[in-house]
């Protein structure tokens, strides 16, 4: 029994929640074919928070779509969670956090964390005991029946994670979330997501442009650069789980920092 | 209440204005009617003066325009005149009359409530037609593309062809199939108020942006749940800018769809009022076709508001 059910822990853990293989996705424009993804590999474990990080243009975003089945490359495999990522779409296997909160305004906080769950088909009990624990872990508890307009911008993104945790799926993608924020927001969002990481064992796939934001959060840092846009660095973070804002003064994180910084001019120089 | 103010100083200049545009407008009657009375007008000649112009004729008898805003059958009315026509059209006509509210039961066929109420029911009903279909067809629109390319320059064209030209065929047609009453009028309603709902909610409907969309692909949702719970919430503010349009052009609609049939309506009403000569009957249901827009318009106006607020979209 506790054989088997080790067994099955390991058989997990050794399969990669997203696998890429010689990815490529080729844009065809007015002005020829823009390559905004050349042979990608990338295995990511499950618990794993990835960071993708780089310049604009590098297909950082381009590569998050593809995982989530909102672009299609055009060579190589991809695989989420032992599917395709269409597949893995229509499973329901993600949830998306978008740079705007993208929250919809006719519906109060605690409706649009139910939207997905509408579309899903959770019964009503279900729906309300979701959107109550999800905001709850946002720390957005009392604003289920404010409307977006009425919080502030931090308060949106919050709204707006709670929403893509609301149907528990084991994947999160988080495409530049804090990125219109300022500073002191971003740091407890920062702190916060980490908090929420811990507490729910999910696999993060995040997208960034800060090296700061980018090696406190990851586990894995993905160093991308553009045209064409390629993976040019892969960095595993040596930082503890347990990661206090003033984890940033301490000398392996400006170590981590230091190497993010010389992947991307690396990048940039073979341009 | 603020708005009251300027209203008023508005309103003040154009009956001024109208006032004094009655002198020339109705001079040559009241210029043969003083002369009938024995009063000396210049030129004396009723053939010279009636290639004489209005203006050098009103400056050269200025004593004898005392009749300008009294004229039975004036050219233009004056504004009391009009005033008087509505009063005794209404309160008067409902309250002595021998078919008035008072001594019928019911509104007098000969007032302007009863007329009123038949246009507004044929308004109505145009709108929520026309409504309903351009609704309709816009969703046809922004999901499918044969429609997009087929429907579309159709509705266009259709709002081409003066009205004035197409209603007595549409009465016709629908009359030889037995259609009569307040639905063909409702129809030629219909066809002017589906346009602007048309164009406002294919604009609606495709206003929600692309993160938005992305957001319910993820979701791996229906085009019915996208079409429900993102694309007609996103597309309220514009349906509501094309009713207000549109429920003044189903206004314009059922007032040119009573004037072939002359069964009643203020159409009917205005149509009666030239072939007799009734000037003050035509400003009177035009006045009367111009608060029935302002009541429309404001009670648009009034749902928006309510609907607003249940969707949390104002403070």
């Amino acid at each position: 029994m506790m054989d088997s059910a080790s067994l099955a822990e390991t058989d997990v853990v050794a399969k990669p929640v997203i696998a890429a293989r010689s990815l490529n996705l080729t844009f065809e424009t007015n002005d020829g074919p823009v390559h905004a993804l050349r042979d990608v590999n990338l295995d990511v474990a499950r618990g794993d928070f990835v960071s993708f990080i780089g310049p604009s243009g590098c297909g950082k975003t381009t590569f998050l779509r593809c995982i989530a089945g909102l672009e299609t490359p055009t060579g190589g495999a991809l695989s989420v969670n032992g599917m395709t990522p269409d597949e893995a779409r229509r499973a329901r296997a993600y949830g998306y956090v978008f740079q705007a909160a993208s929250l919809y305004p006719w519906r109060t906080i605690g409706g649009n964390v139910r939207l997905p769950l509408e579309i899903m088909g959770f019964s009503k009990s279900e729906q309300a005991e979701r959107v109550r624990r999800t905001l709850e872990l946002v720390d957005l508890a009392g604003f289920e029946k404010k409307y977006p307009w009425q919080l502030s911008g931090g308060m949106q993104q919050r709204a707006s994670i709670a929403r893509a945790l609301a149907f528990d799926a084991d994947l999160l993608l988080m495409d530049e979330p804090f990125g219109a924020l300022d500073e002191i927001v971003r740091d407890r969002l920062n702190e916060e997501l980490l908090k929420l990481w811990d507490r729910t064992g999910k696999t993060i796939g995040f997208v960034t442009h800060s090296i700061p934001e980018a090696v406190y959060l990851s586990t894995r840092i993905v160093v991308m650069s553009p045209r064409p846009g390629r993976i040019t660095d892969v960095i595993e973070s040596p930082l503890p789980k347990e990661r206090p804002l003033d984890i940033r003064d301490s000398r392996e994180f400006i170590e981590i920092a230091h190497r993010v910084r010389e992947g991307l001019r690396a990048g940039h120089v073979d341009e | 209440m603020r708005s009251l103010g300027p209203i008023l100083v508005v309103v003040l200049h154009i009956l001024a204005i109208w006032y004094v545009a009655c002198v020339p407008m109705n001079v040559r009657e009241v210029l043969t009617a003083a002369e009938r009375a024995g009063a000396e007008i210049v030129p004396p000649e009723a053939s010279v003066r009636r290639d004489m112009g209005a203006i050098p004729l009103v400056l050269a008898n200025t004593d004898h325009l005392g009749g300008s805003w009294s004229q039975d059958r004036a050219k233009l009315p004056a504004p009391h005149q009009v005033a008087q026509e509505i009063w005794a059209s209404t309160f008067v006509e409902e309250v002595e009359g021998r078919r008035g509210l008072i001594r019928s039961g019911t509104f007098s066929n000969r007032g302007l409530i009863h007329h009123t109420g038949i246009t507004l029911w044929a308004t109505v009903l145009g709108f929520a037609m026309g409504t309903g279909m351009g609704i309709l067809l816009a969703i046809g629109i922004v999901h499918s593309r044969t429609m997009d390319m087929s429907v579309m320059p159709w509705a266009i064209v259709s709002q081409t062809i003066p009205i004035v030209a197409l209603a007595p065929m549409i009465i016709v047609v629908l009359y030889s199939v037995g259609v009569q009453g307040m639905l063909p009028k409702a129809v030629i309603s219909a066809y002017l108020s589906f346009f602007p709902v048309v164009v406002g909610m294919v604009k609606g409907l495709r206003s929600p942006d692309q993160s938005q969309l992305d957001l319910m692909h993820t979701y791996n949702a229906s085009s019915r749940d996208v079409l429900i719970k993102l694309r007609l919430p996103a597309s309220v503010p514009y349906l509501f800018a094309s009713l207000k349009i549109g429920i003044a052009a189903s206004l314009v609609g059922a007032i040119v769809g009573e004037l072939p049939v002359q069964k009643g309506g203020l159409g009917a009403r205005m149509l009666a009022g030239s072939y007799y000569g009734q000037t003050t009957q035509i400003w009177a249901a035009l006045f009367a076709a111009a608060l029935l827009a302002a009541f429309l318009v404001r009670a648009v106006g009034w749902i928006e508001r309510r609907t607003q607020r249940a969707m949390g979209l104002s403070a």
